[in-house]
C-alpha cells in the first residue's frame, strides 16, 4: 500500500515540472552561485580595482606604483580612459581620483604625496611627521581598502628592498655614527645588488607575485584612510539592504500580483472581460500601472520602515528615490506581468518566479554586495534587475550623488520594462483569438 | 424597468447573423457549417448534448473564437469589433465573476470595462441588482454567495450595459430547482424588455419553457431548427408516442421491439403510431410473443424524443 501512494507521488512530481525545477534545478543553481562566490577551488577573490595617483614621481614611488601594477589581485589605474580625440589620457588628481571614488567608479584610491620617496618607510624615530600615503575608500565596500592596504605593505617588502636598506643606512649613520669608507664602499656594493634585483623584479611577468594569500598587513609604509563615501552615514548600509532586500521581495509580489491574469484566464472572467470594450493591450496596462503602484508603494513602506526604525536619512533624498523607486517598480511590474503572460497555470508561475527571482536576487546583489562576486558574476549580475535597481538607490541614498547621475540606472531599469511589456504583450495573444 | 435599445445605426440588421460557421481544433470539427439567426425580440434555443458545438459557436458569436470559415455579425456588425461587444452581453458558462469583490463591485467593474459611469452606471447596477434579486446581498462578496446567487450574479454582469441581444450559455448548470425557477423568470423578464436571447441548454425543459424557436445542434451542426411543434410535426407528424414496458427476457422484448420498427431505451420500449387503434394489436402481439405488458403510457413525442429521433441517442448522453 505504502509502495502505491510512493508511486502516485513519484508519477504526479514527475508530471509537475515546475516542482521537479523547485526540487532539484534551484538548489544546483543556488549551490553553485554560493560556490562560486565564497569557494576556494579557483580565483574568486575578486580583483581590486583602485586609482593610484603618484604626485612624488621619485623613483620609490614609481617602484611602488610598478610592484602595485604587478599584484594579480589588484587592477590599478593611473590615468583615466583617453577621451575621443585624445592623445594621451591625462593622469588622476588627488581630486579626480576621490571624485571617482565618491562615484562609485572605483572603491579605493592611494594618493601618494610629493616627499614620500624621501622616507618611504614608516619605520625609525622621528618618521611620523614624514609624508604619508593616502588611503581614499568607499565605506560601502569594506574588504577593498584591507586588500590594497594589504597589497601596499606587501609591494613595500617584496619590492623596494634597495629603498628600504638605503633608508635602514641613512637611519643607522644618524643615530650610530658615519660609517668607515670601507664599511660604505661594501654597503653600496650589497645595494646595487638590491637595486639590481629591485629592477630584475619590475622586468618579472605579473603572475610570478599575483598570489596574494598568506600576506599579514604590517605597517612599513604608513598609510592615512580616509573614507570619502559613507563617512557620515551613522547607519550605513540600511540603504543598500533596504533596496537589496526590498527588489527581491518587489519582484515575488509583482509575479504573484500579475498570476490574476491567469486566475481571471482559468475562471472564464478574463474572456468575459475581453468581450466588453476592453482590449487586451488596455488590460495588460492596467493590471502593469497597478503592479507599478503596488511596488512602489512597497518600498516606501519599506524606506519609511528604515527611516523610523533604522535611522535611514529618508526625507532628505525624496526626489532620487521617487525616479529610482517608480523606475524599479515599473522593471519589477513588468518583469511579473512577462513571466504571469509565459506560464500556463497558477503553479507553473509559482515554481518559475521563485528560481528566477532568486538566482536573480543571488546574481544582481540582493543577497550579497556584488563586489564580493568574482568578475565574470558581476558582469552577469548586470543583467539583472537587482544590480541596476541596487546601484540606483545605492547613488542616492549612499553616495549623495545628483539625479543627473542616475541616466545608466534609470535608462536600463525603463528599457528593461518597456521591452519586457512588449514581450508580454506579444505572449498574450495566446489569451486574445482561439 | 429600463428597456432593451437596439442600437440606431442596426436599422433591420439582424441581432445574430450566423453564416456557414466553422471551426476545427485540428482534425476535428467542433462547429461544421452552422448557419443560423436570431430574430429581433426572440429566444433561440440551441439544444444539443455536451460536446455537441453548442459552447464554440457561442464563444464565436462572442468574438473570442477566430473561425476557420463563415462568418458572424451581430446587427450587422463583425463578431469581436467594437461594435459588436457594444450591444451583445455574455453569461458564459463559467462563473466568470471576481470573488473577492462584493456584488456591487462586481457590477461596477464590469459596468466600466462596458464604459458605463457615474450615475448611469449606478442605476444600471441598482437595476441589475434588482433583476438577480440579489439586492440585500450587495455588499457580500462573490465567494461568500450561495451557488445559485453565483449564477445569477454572472447573469447580472452579462446584461450590466443594456445589451440588445444576450448569449446565455447553459446558465442554469449545478444550481437546485428553486434557484432554476428564479433564472426562469429573470429570463422571462428579459425577453419582455424586448431583449433578443441564444439560449443554449441539454435541458429540453428548459427550452420549451423559455424558447420561442429552437435549434437542435449536434456534432456541431444545426440538425432541425423551428418552434417546439414545427419541430415534433416535422419529424413525427401527427404520430403519438407510446412508452412501454413489458416484463420478460431482457433481449427477447429488445428483439421484438426492434421487429416492430420500435427501440429500447432505459429499459423502455418506445413506438410511434400513428392512431390509437395500433396500441391493441401492438400489446396483442407482446402477449404472443411471451411478454407481460407491465406499464403503458401515451404521450405526445416532446424534443427529446425529437433528439432521439434524429439522432438515435439520448441528449445526456
Amino acid at each position: 500500500m505504502i509502495s502505491a501512494i510512493v508511486r502516485t507521488a513519484i508519477t504526479g512530481l514527475r508530471r509537475d515540472r515546475a516542482a521537479l525545477a523547485l526540487s532539484f534545478v534551484l538548489p544546483i543553481a543556488f549551490f553553485s552561485i554560493f560556490a562560486m562566490v565564497f569557494g576556494s577551488e579557483h580565483d574568486t577573490i575578486p580583483r581590486v580595482h583602485l586609482i593610484v595617483v603618484d604626485e612624488d614621481r621619485s623613483s620609490a614611488s614609481r617602484d611602488l606604483v610598478r610592484a602595485l601594477e604587478r599584484e594579480g589581485s589588484l587592477v590599478v589605474s593611473t590615468h583615466s580612459d583617453a577621451k575621443r580625440g585624445q592623445a594621451t589620457p591625462a593622469d588622476y588628481t588627488a581630486a579626480s581620483a576621490e571624485a571617482a571614488v565618491k562615484k562609485g567608479d572605483v572603491p579605493v584610491a592611494l594618493i601618494i604625496p610629493a616627499g614620500w620617496g624621501a622616507h618611504p618607510m614608516a619605520f625609525g624615530p622621528g618618521n611620523q611627521e614624514a609624508a604619508k600615503i593616502e588611503l581614499l575608500n568607499d565605506q560601502s565596500d569594506a574588504i577593498a581598502p584591507q586588500i590594497v592596504n594589504g597589497m601596499l605593505q606587501k609591494a613595500a617588502m617584496m619590492a623596494m628592498p634597495a629603498s628600504m636598506a638605503r633608508e635602514g643606512m641613512q637611519y643607522t649613520e644618524k643615530y650610530l655614527g658615519t660609517f668607515t669608507p670601507q664599511q660604505r664602499k661594501r654597503w653600496q656594493s650589497n645595494l646595487a645588488y638590491l637595486d639590481q634585483l629591485q629592477k630584475d623584479r619590475d622586468t618579472e611577468p605579473a603572475a610570478h607575485s599575483a598570489s596574494s594569500s598568506g600576506f599579514a598587513s604590517g605597517g612599513i609604509i604608513a598609510v592615512e584612510t580616509r573614507a570619502v563615501v559613507g563617512e557620515h552615514q551613522n547607519k550605513s548600509l540600511i540603504s543598500f539592504y533596504a533596496a537589496a532586500i526590498g527588489v527581491m521581495f518587489l519582484l515575488f509580489t509583482a509575479s504573484g500580483s500579475s498570476g490574476s491574469l491567469l486566475d481571471e484566464a482559468e475562471s472564464g472572467t478574463l474572456d468575459r472581460v475581453l468581450s466588453s470594450r476592453v482590449t487586451m493591450t488596455t488590460l495588460l496596462a492596467g493590471k502593469l500601472t497597478f503592479n507599478t503602484l503596488l511596488a512602489f508603494a512597497q518600498l516606501v513602506l519599506m524606506f519609511l520602515w528604515g527611516w523610523a526604525v533604522f535611522d535611514l536619512d529618508f526625507f532628505s533624498h525624496i526626489p532620487g528615490f521617487i525616479v529610482m523607486g517608480l523606475c524599479t517598480a515599473f522593471a519589477v511590474a513588468a518583469f511579473g506581468m512577462l513571466l504571469a503572460s509565459l506560464c500556463r497555470t497558477r503553479g507553473q508561475l509559482g515554481a518559475t518566479s521563485t528560481l528566477l527571482i532568486l538566482v536573480m536576487s543571488a546574481m544582481g546583489g540582493s543577497m550579497f554586495p556584488r563586489f564580493m562576486m568574482p568578475q565574470a558574476m558581476q558582469k552577469a549580475g548586470l543583467f539583472t534587475i537587482n544590480a541596476w535597481a541596487i546601484d540606483g538607490f545605492t547613488k542616492v541614498f549612499w553616495r549623495d550623488l545628483p539625479l543627473a547621475s542616475l541616466w545608466p540606472q534609470v535608462s536600463v531599469l525603463l528599457a528593461t520594462g518597456i521591452v519586457l511589456f512588449a514581450f508580454a504583450r506579444r505572449v498574450a495573444r495566446r489569451w486574445e483569438f482561439s | 424597468m429600463a428597456t432593451a435599445v437596439s442600437p440606431a445605426s442596426a436599422g433591420t440588421a439582424q441581432p445574430i447573423a450566423i453564416d456557414g460557421f466553422v471551426k476545427r481544433f485540428g482534425a476535428h470539427a467542433a462547429v461544421d457549417g452552422v448557419s443560423l439567426a436570431v430574430q429581433a425580440g426572440e429566444c433561440l434555443g440551441l439544444l444539443g448534448p455536451n460536446g455537441a458545438g453548442k459552447t464554440t459557436l457561442i464563444r464565436g458569436i462572442a468574438g473570442r473564437m477566430t473561425p476557420n470559415a463563415g462568418s458572424i455579425r451581430i446587427f450587422g456588425a463583425s463578431a469581436g469589433t467594437p461594435a459588436a461587444h457594444r450591444v451583445l452581453g455574455w453569461v458564459p458558462q463559467e462563473l466568470a465573476i471576481y470573488p473577492r469583490l462584493t456584488c456591487r463591485e462586481n457590477l461596477n467593474s464590469f459596468g466600466r470595462y462596458q464604459g458605463l459611469s457615474g450615475r448611469e452606471l449606478d442605476e444600471r447596477a441598482a437595476w441589475c441588482l434588482d433583476w438577480a434579486a440579489l439586492a440585500d446581498r450587495a455588499g457580500a462578496p462573490a465567494h461568500h454567495l450561495s451557488g445559485g446567487m453565483k449564477r445569477r450574479l454572472n447573469m447580472a454582469a452579462g446584461i450590466i450595459h443594456r445589451p440588445s441581444v444576450v448569449l446565455m450559455d447553459e446558465p442554469t448548470v449545478g444550481v437546485d430547482p428553486q434557484s432554476r425557477i428564479r433564472i426562469f423568470e429573470m429570463i422571462e423578464a428579459l425577453r419582455e424588455q424586448g431583449t433578443s436571447i441564444l439560449y443554449t441548454t441539454h435541458y429540453m425543459e428548459e427550452a420549451e419553457r423559455l424558447c420561442s424557436r429552437i435549434a437542435v445542434i449536434d456534432h456541431g451542426r444545426i440538425i432541425a431548427e423551428g418552434t417546439h411543434e414545427e419541430l415534433v410535426r416535422s419529424v413525427f407528424g401527427s404520430s403519438t408516442q407510446v412508452v412501454a414496458r413489458f416484463s420478460g427476457p431482457a433481449d427477447g422484448i429488445a428483439a421484438w421491439v426492434t421487429a416492430r420498427g420500435g427501440r429500447v431505451t432505459d429499459g423502455a420500449a418506445h413506438f410511434t403510431i400513428e392512431r390509437p387503434a395500433e396500441i391493441a394489436a401492438m400489446l396483442d402481439s407482446a402477449t404472443q410473443a411471451g411478454f407481460e405488458p407491465a406499464d403503458v403510457l401515451l404521450r405526445r413525442p416532446n424534443l427529446e424524443a425529437v433528439f432521439l429521433q434524429l439522432t438515435g441517442r439520448e441528449l445526456r448522453d
